[in-house]
């Protein structure tokens, strides 16, 4: 067994919470400039060349990329041969959460109660999702994600009858119904299978990886790519306010499924799409 | 949006400036300049609230303008935070109430309804649209900031701003102009909707 202390732990929660707000990957700026010589629309031209700006910004003067700080969302993949101690996993991160979100200045926006609604002042609880997995490693993967963004995903049991085709229109109508308000341009992850809860959860961790990173399973690639035209052609834009690029990646995850379900789900990350991980 | 922008100074004072609000066309981009007033969520509803018992807004209301945002807290020393602009449907229920005092500019993202664009002829107002997500830009145009109203709401308090070029597009106009769906249309490869 490697021991690793629920103090490290807290401390790179905190450094992920206000690195990632921080500073915008390098994934999502390359593919903003990216979209910046694609696009047609002037107006979204503009828009674009603002986001880049603002990214260049807020890194200095140490302001979040948006002021939408998020939830804080953890993927953490818990090796078999780590033995956590001076602390739980769930401690450790939710004290990194606390850190970060005061000590970088960021807004908090959690409320303890769904209908008393008052804010717990810290941004905690972090939303914390753990696996198990071999080795003797720890790792944590980040994400600060936004209402704007978070309100419109969308999860739909379908008939297995309704196929490709199927799929195809309910992430389209997803993406259209969405409007401007999740901020395009968007990454999208979209899970297809598995029961309701795994397809939800796939969908949000297909956010994860790096956008631009090549999706290495050739027919999932295709379909990826179909679906990225087919939400394009939707003609949202930058802001939503009418172009080309309304999204910039999507992301696809196929899980299995029952011989009578066909579920899918729609994760919206905006282009203030931020995220990072950490290895411990 | 190729035209240089139009400039705006805030509040809107004077048949003059009434006259520049009315006029603004849906698509066009404008740099603000003057008092901005901050209200989300929970601000709206206690304002709307305070209406019905009969008291006033927290601010000069003849004129005004504000933005729908909740600023990430300022570093010592600094103005604020972050402050984008947030989803302005949420304060669709409210936004009439509000212009019937006076307010005449609206700023946030997102498309409105029926309603608020049909109070937007009545009342000669405009709905603009600044970045969402461009939060650190938009924060650097704001000279002063200080909470005037809500304090024990944070981030969601009433905060008067003082900006300067405060970038931003016409979204929707006092003659029933929409970007949303004329931007949208002009780019849409779908057949079937
Ligand atoms: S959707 Fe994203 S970019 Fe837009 S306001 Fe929310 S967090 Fe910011």
């Amino acid at each position: 067994m490697r021991e690793v202390t629920a103090a490290a732990v807290m401390a790179a929660a905190a450094r992920l919470c206000v690195e990632a707000n921080l500073r915008l990957g390098e994934d999502v700026l390359a593919a903003l400039e990216e979209a910046r010589k694609r696009e047609e629309s002037p107006t979204g031209r503009e828009i674009l060349a603002q986001l880049v700006e603002n990214a260049r910004i807020a890194w200095e003067d140490q302001v979040p990329v948006c002021q939408d700080t998020g939830y804080a969302v953890f993927f953490v993949e818990l090796g078999q041969e780590v033995q956590l101690v001076g602390g739980t996993l769930e401690e450790a991160i939710n004290a990194g959460v606390r850190r970060g979100y005061t000590e970088g200045y960021l807004r908090k926006s959690i409320v303890g109660d769904p209908l008393e609604r008052m804010n717990t002042g810290d941004n905690t609880p972090a939303v914390i999702h753990v696996r198990s997995v071999p080795g003797d490693r720890l790792r944590l993967r980040f994400m600060a994600k936004g209402a704007g963004s978070e309100n419109m995903s969308r999860l739909a049991m379908l008939k297995p009858s309704a196929g490709w085709a199927g799929v195809k229109e309910f992430v389209r109508q997803a993406v259209r119904e969405a409007g401007s308000n999740p901020c395009p341009p968007l990454v999208l992850g979209v899970a297809v299978g598995g029961d309701f809860e795994q397809c939800a959860l796939a969908a949000k961790e297909a956010l994860l990886r790096k956008v631009g990173e090549p999706q290495p399973e050739p027919r999932v690639a295709g379909l990826e790519r179909e679906l990225l035209e087919a939400v394009n052609d939707l003609g949202l834009g930058p802001g939503g306010l009418g172009g080309r690029v309304t999204a910039l990646a999507v992301h696809l995850a196929l899980l299995p499924t029952h011989i009578a379900a066909l579920p899918v789900g729609v994760a919206f990350a905006c282009h203030a799409y931020r995220h990072g991980e950490a290895i411990l | 949006m190729s035209d240089e922008p139009i400039r705006l100074t805030l509040p809107v004072t004077g048949e003059a400036d009434a006259e520049a609000i009315r006029a603004l066309r849906s698509g066009q981009r404008v740099l603000l300049s003057g008092t901005l007033y901050t209200a989300r969520d929970a601000a709206h509803r206690r304002m709307v609230e305070a209406l019905a018992r009969g008291e006033e807004l927290p601010f000069p209301s003849e004129g005004a303008a504000i933005y729908y945002a909740g600023p990430s807290p300022a570093r010592p020393g600094r103005v604020i935070g972050s402050a984008g602009p947030t989803t302005s449907s949420r304060m669709d229920a409210f936004a009439p109430a509000l212009m019937a005092q006076g307010v005449r500019v609206m700023i946030g993202k997102g498309s409105r309804s029926a309603e608020v664009k049909e109070a937007l002829r009545r009342y000669g107002a405009v709905y603009l649209v600044a970045t969402g997500g461009a939060a650190a830009l938009l924060a650097r145009r704001i000279k002063s900031a200080r909470v005037v109203a809500y304090p024990d709401l944070g981030a969601e308090a009433v905060h008067e701003l003082v900006v300067e070029d405060f970038p931003a597009v016409v979204a929707n106009d006092s003659a029933g102009g929409d970007l949303y769906t004329e931007g949208i249309r002009a780019y849409r490869r779908e057949a079937d909707v």
